[in-house]
């Protein structure tokens, strides 16, 4: 039993498990790299790289080809340190090593923290526009808003993932019941007139019954968006108050009333409300002369918090984002003949950590190959004497 | 006299990149090298003309020879003048390139009509064999007129094709059609060539233009006025507008008190006379050196040429050095000629392997020391001609792992003297400078930054500290081949150095002494061993840095430290791959024929970085897509994966340098497997 053991603890802590691992590291990312062309950037993270088995959709069914990240990268963790434990004996020599070591942890670490916790959204502003919100390029809700009061909104937004076939939802605040008739991840609409024998509309209110929808098949492609569409029927105790279509492709808000309240409905990004607003004040684009070649963009915006404490102009531009309670705007892009200009806004509570693994692997580093060199030196200057 | 000769192979190797500087200047009756080095402004840079005559034929036919239909060789900015001046004689120039057959036939091109007819048999020989083209490649815009509209349907329809899934024809149609475009811009961009003499044609139009004013303000009022007058004048609008639409360079230059940066087509500047009453003077100038350079005239071209550039001299002097040490620059072909010396470095390397090893040692160094120094000196001529850092794009990458491999081999040569090192840096700078010259095929290399790419800072260290990686990786592998190749097939490994350089079996280990570095009794196979090992912790810490700074500052950009582009990737693998063979050293896994099997499969990782993800197309980093490259780098790869083979697959007592003395194979031999790690 105690062999059985030993060999167990000989096989994490061994050199051959980390080569056997880092060889595999190497196929997974490049196998992950040529998935991109499928899948696209963003695509290919969960299913390579977030995951503890890579799954390949093969005719529908989920058939699991690689070890996916997680369990790559764990095992590797795992190794790392075990080893270090288990031979663990500090001399100076080794020091730059291990500090090396202890920084690529640390790597490790932040990386898999900014898979988790990273969220990345954009904000798109008119020259001139306010706005308090940004929105997310991936995910979309379902907003029931209730309009009856002229002061605010109190709005229920429901993630567009929980939106599937069949499904009922329902949430305290809605005097109703959420009744997803259908819903397409990715779906073209056209006006009815347009299509010829189109079948008839499930939707009975709204803009839905002009309207044809047709799926789509999912799109990964960077220059694209998926405009999710679903159908939805709203239910009261008395019965169902009709159904609608809603999509991100439709972004004017539906109204209905309902027990005297009024009511808006929207499929719409996924949004994320901030405690103060951006306003764009001026958007600029410089390009090389007699080219198209963009030679920086900037966006000049207003900064206004809620509580009154901070209103202030701030230049965002290429390499130079503004960092704001605990978001950060970057200057992304620009549309609509300039005057429309897209922040990218991303949370990522770990930002700090690569940072500090660099410094450490920087340190690491350095006294590792100074070390080196010196032993390099004092044995060539020996070798030397000696012949 | 023994220890004289290397360095006189030196000062021979100086001479000959150096000579680059000074041949082939003002031959010719008319001051070339003044109007050459006219700045204009191009694609946002300004540049002498004769980096636009040059970049233009490298894009049109790959190659900067243009030769008359006389036989005669005439050099680009003769070209270029030909093209802009007298249009009837430069478009029976051979400038076209086209190598699709379908294209060809489009054009009633057949097979047996583009057959090169050599008149001595001995040149129809070598045609035969492959030494002389047998066919055209290459054919003059008279013999493609005729096929306009078609070639323009044609283009169209392939525009309308996403770029990855058009056809090998669509593709030459295109860029057959971006050609002729690219020609037609410079027919237009200093003179109408429709104008059979532009130069009297302005002088007629500013003696008119006061009046001509006068005309066309009654004419727009209703009043009574000269129409021949302003008919002509309204004639003139229309010209100037044509050279102005169907025109690419930016010409003229600011006019005093304008920005730096607002450069005019000549056709724009001309319409300009409009409001300043007067003629332009880059107009006049350009349109009096084609009257001159088209109805032979040296003196009237001179006169102009050397009034205009006195002229230049107080408007943008200051633009004047850059474009000068640009045109030098262009005729002196530093890489074009340290090219030549990597190939000579090589073969001279690998013959002191054979015979009288330490004049030929000896002389690989200096000449490989030559070369790398008209390397140093271009890239750092490019470095100030763009105010950046080395590296900014696909092709000065190339230049610069060439420059960075080729300062390393140059250190171990200086270490170890065995010509070891004067191979790798012969062989990996013809390559690297090699595939520089193929991607020149795409237009000016000095391009303008894109914004999220223009940081002096970054490309200073992430870029320039990635490369450094790429270089060593490179290094580590070719020194690898050199070890498989000489282990496999001579004797070579085996041996060693003694110090005057002279060869000898090896003898029993212990004794003999090594060369000025080696250890005692080392071999040259451990010698090589102990190379590749410390080149790789090298490679290992360059990509390693660099992966992460290029991460700082995709996060200082992008918001994200990592964001799995397929460049980013590609580093990373490359990082994974060198610490896989450090740590597979370490715990004893491989010895050294192991080390260079892997070592080897390093280039086809660095190979793939730097190329391989480019054309997948995506991501931010795709900036260099090409597509010719694709089965280049497949030919790389597998010929790359040949040698591992061979290295892998054949026992190390089958090996040539290791069959005589068996049990002090490399896979005894080597000279401190296990302890090694702890020292790099």
């Amino acid at each position: 039993m105690r062999e059985i053991g030993k060999s167990f603890v000989q096989f994490f802590v061994s050199l051959k498990l980390t080569v056997v691992l880092l060889a595999i590291s190497v196929l997974l990312v490049f196998f992950a790299t040529l998935d991109q062309t499928n899948l696209g950037i963003w695509g290919i993270q969960h299913k390579w790289f977030q995951s503890f088995i890579v799954l390949q959709d093969v005719k529908g069914i989920p058939v699991p080809i690689f070890p996916g990240g997680y369990f790559v990268g764990g095992l590797l963790f795992f190794n790392l340190i075990a080893a270090h434990i288990y031979r663990f004996k500090f001399t100076w020599k080794k020091a730059g090593l291990l500090l090396t070591h202890f920084g690529l942890i640390i790597l490790l670490v932040g990386e898999l923290l900014s898979g988790l916790w990273q969220e990345e959204y954009h904000m798109r502003l008119d020259n001139g526009e306010t706005k308090n919100y940004s929105e997310s390029p991936h995910f979309d809700e379902l907003a029931i808003v209730n309009a009856s009061d002229p002061e605010w909104d109190d709005v229920v937004a429901i993630p567009a993932q929980l939106l599937k076939r069949g499904k009922t939802l329902q949430h305290p605040k809605l005097p109703f019941r959420v009744v997803v008739k259908d819903f397409y991840p990715n779906a073209q609409l056209q006006m009815r007139n347009q299509v010829p024998n189109a079948a008839p509309s499930p939707a009975t209110a709204g803009f839905g019954p002009e309207i044809v929808a047709t799926p789509l098949p999912v799109t990964y492609r960077q220059d694209e968006r998926n405009l999710s569409t679903a159908y939805v029927e709203l239910v009261g105790p008395q019965g169902s108050l009709g159904t609608w279509l809603v999509s991100t492709n439709i972004e004017q808000p539906q109204s209905f009333d309902y027990e005297g309240k009024t009511w808006r409905l929207v499929l719409r990004p996924e949004r994320l409300y901030t405690h103060f607003t951006v306003q764009l004040v001026k958007f600029s684009h410089d390009r090389y002369a007699g080219t198209e070649i963009p030679k920086n963009f900037s966006s000049k915006v207003r900064l206004k918090t809620d509580d009154g404490h901070t209103d202030r102009e701030v230049l965002i531009y290429m390499n130079n984002p503004l960092r704001f309670q605990g978001l950060t705007f970057y200057q992304s892009g620009f549309e609509n003949n300039d005057r429309t200009s897209i922040l990218q806004v991303v949370r990522n509570p770990s930002w700090l950590l690569p940072y500090v693994a660099c410094l450490i692997l920087f340190v690491g580093l350095t006294l590792h190959f100074g070390i080196s060199l010196v032993a390099f030196a004092s044995k060539r200057s020996r070798s030397l004497a000696v012949a | 006299m023994k220890k004289l000769l290397p360095w006189l192979v030196f000062a021979a190797g100086l001479v000959f990149v150096g000579a680059g500087l000074f041949t082939g200047r003002e031959r010719s009756a008319y001051l070339l090298d003044e109007f050459a080095h006219l700045p204009v402004l191009l694609n946002g840079r300004i540049k002498p003309v004769d980096t636009v005559a040059r970049t233009s034929l490298l894009s049109m036919q790959d190659r900067q020879r243009v030769m008359s239909p006389e036989g005669r060789e005439i050099a680009p900015i003769e070209w270029l003048l030909d093209v802009a001046f007298n249009g009837e004689k430069a478009d029976g120039y051979r400038t076209f390139k086209i190598d699709n057959p379908d294209l060809l036939s489009l054009i009633g091109k057949t097979e047996d009509n583009i057959k090169i007819e050599y008149d001595s048999t001995a040149k129809r020989v070598m045609a035969v064999l492959g030494f002389l083209p047998s066919r055209y490649r290459r054919f003059t815009y008279t013999e493609i007129s005729p096929y306009l509209a078609e070639l323009e349907r044609q283009a169209q329809l392939a525009q309308s094709v996403e770029n990855a899934q058009r056809s090998g024809f669509q593709k030459a149609v295109l860029s057959l059609y971006n050609s002729l475009i690219t020609y037609q811009q410079l027919k237009y961009s200093f003179v109408l060539p429709e104008s059979p003499d532009f130069l009297a044609e302005l002088h007629g139009f500013v003696s008119a233009l006061p009046k001509g004013i006068e005309a066309v303000r009654a004419k727009q009022a209703g009043q009574p006025h000269d129409e021949a007058v302003a008919q002509q004048m309204v004639d003139a609008v229309r010209r100037f507008e044509t050279m102005s639409r169907f025109g690419s360079l930016l010409a003229a230059p600011p006019l005093p008190g304008a920005p730096v940066t607002q450069w005019r087509k000549i056709g724009d500047a001309l319409l300009d006379s409009f409001k300043t009453g007067e003629l332009n003077v880059a107009a006049n100038t350009y349109a009096t050196l084609g009257h001159a350079w088209r109805t032979g005239n040296p003196e009237q071209f001179n006169q102009a040429v050397t009034r205009y550039r006195d002229h230049l001299l107080g408007s943008v002097g200051e633009r004047m050095d850059k474009s000068n040490a640009e045109l030098r620059f262009n005729q002196a072909e530093p890489f074009y000629r340290s090219m030549i010396l990597f190939l000579v470095v090589f073969l001279v390397g690998i013959a002191s392997w054979f015979r009288a090893p330490y004049f030929l040692s000896r002389s690989a160094f200096f000449l490989l020391l030559a070369a790398f120094i008209a390397t140093t000196a271009g890239i750092a001529t490019r470095m100030w001609l763009e105010g950046r850092p080395p590296v900014t794009n696909l092709y000065s990458s190339a230049l610069f792992i060439g420059w960075a491999a080729v300062a390393l081999c140059l250190i171990l040569e200086a270490i170890y003297k065995n010509a070891v090192g004067a191979v790798a840096g012969g062989a990996i700078g013809f390559c690297t400078l090699l595939i520089a010259h193929h991607l020149s095929f795409g237009g000016d290399t000095m391009e303008m930054m894109r914004a999220v790419l223009d940081s002096n800072f970054w490309l200073a260290t992430h870029v320039v500290v990635i490369t450094l990686g790429y270089a060593s990786t490179f290094l580590a592998g070719f020194l690898a081949i050199i070890y498989i190749l000489l282990g496999t097939m001579t004797r070579w490994l085996s041996k060693q150095f003694d110090r005057n350089l002279s060869m000898q079996a090896a003898p029993a280990a212990g004794a003999g002494a090594g060369g000025p570095a080696a250890r005692k009794g080392e071999t040259n196979g451990e010698a090589i061993n102990r190379m590749v090992y410390g080149i790789i912790c090298f490679a290992t810490l360059f990509s390693l840095i660099g992966t992460i700074l290029g991460g700082i500052w995709a996060d200082q950009s992008w918001g994200r430290f990592w964001g799995w582009d397929p460049k980013e990737n590609g580093a990373m693998i490359i990082v994974i791959w060198n610490a896989l063979i450090l740590h597979a050293r370490w715990g004893g896994m491989v010895k050294a024929r192991g080390l260079m099997n892997l070592a080897v499969f390093g280039n086809v990782v660095t190979a793939w970085s730097w190329f391989g993800t480019n054309m997948l197309g995506i991501g931010l980093h795709s900036y260099g897509f090409m597509e010719a490259a694709f089965k280049w780098l497949v030919a790389f790869v597998v010929c790359q994966i040949a040698i591992i083979l061979l290295g892998a697959l054949l026992p190390t007592e089958k090996w040539k340098s290791f069959r005589s003395i068996a049990p002090r194979g490399p896979s005894s031999g080597s000279p401190r497997p296990q302890t090694a790690g702890s020292a790099s």
